[in-house]
């Protein structure tokens, strides 16, 4: 599997490191609804199918990426850096 | 002054080394790197790392992926991420002069001299013996001169620049100089390598 960094180009899937599933929302921190946080801690839709995720170029230029894929093929649809820089329009 | 001692041990010795019946793969060294400085840029102000950086290195440097610039015997210095370089040189001086550059509302310049270690591969198998390393696309097309790329052989993180057609310098953790000095010249036993 190859994952086209935004930064680096295309690399093999061993220079990253998966950092978890990227369509929960964290609850406010001060939140003390117990159900809120069971969800957001335990809870995940395991699709068969396209999967929003977090991904580390961790092996390369260490930047935190936004990978859309599909969990069936692998297929990667969309690679983008997952946080915009402020004030700048461009993101890493 | 103290002596800096090689990371590198005792088993990266000159010689003559693998299969060189065939005539020599590979030189392996170990140049000599004074500084290693590592920079980052504040978001938005990769511009002006780039521009302060060069300045202080004697170098015309860009912010963009996989660009960089090299004066030999001098100075060196490579994108290694988004807003990130990698500066080094022969100099010890030139640390100095590298985290003067870099003001506080630009980025910061950490130094590494301690920290990482250079090994320089050269020759005509250059190329074919990184390729067995990394997965990456060493040939000049999509890895021209100057050029670094930052990358891994299994979990030994390399920052690599091309300083020639044949020629290639290889930035890694102090700590693991030794182990991936070895995994090298294993990889280059089959084509027959030189260590200077």
């Amino acid at each position: 599997m190859l994952i086209s960094c935004p930064h680096c180009g295309p690399r093999d899937l061993a220079e990253f490191s998966y950092q978890g599933d990227a369509t929960r929302i964290r609850p406010d921190p001060a939140s003390t609804d117990a159900k809120a946080w069971y969800g957001y801690v335990y809870a995940r839709p395991n699709p068969a199918g396209r999967h929003r995720e977090f991904w580390q170029h961790a092996g390369g230029c260490r930047a935190h990426l936004l990978v859309v894929r599909d969990t069936l093929t692998h297929e990667i649809y969309e690679v983008t850096f997952a946080r915009p820089l402020p004030g700048t329009g461009e993101t890493a | 002054m103290v002596e800096r001692a090689t990371p590198l041990g005792t088993d990266f010795r000159p010689g003559s080394y693998g299969d060189i019946a065939g005539g020599v793969g590979v030189t392996l060294s170990a140049p000599p790197t004074g500084t290693i400085v590592e920079a980052t840029a504040w978001p938005g102000r990769d511009k002006a790392l780039a521009t302060a950086l060069g300045k202080a290195a004697g170098l015309t440097l860009q912010p963009a992926p996989g660009s960089g610039a090299f004066k030999e015997g001098k100075a060196a210095a490579f994108v290694i991420g988004p807003g990130r370089f990698l500066v080094s040189g022969k100099d010890e001086a030139l640390s100095g002069r590298l985290t003067q550059a870099v003001d506080p509302q630009t980025g910061t310049a950490t130094d590494l001299s301690h920290g990482r270690t250079a090994l320089r591969i050269e020759g005509p198998a250059a190329e074919w013996v990184l390729a067995k390393l990394f997965a990456l696309d060493f040939s000049q097309a999509a890895f021209p001169v100057s050029a670094g790329r930052a990358t891994a052989h299994h979990d030994v993180f390399a920052q690599i620049q091309r300083t020639g057609e044949s020629r290639f310098d290889l930035y890694v953790f102090r700590s693991l100089a030794r182990a991936f000095s070895g995994v090298l010249r294993h990889a280059a036993e089959e084509a027959g390598y030189t260590i200077r």
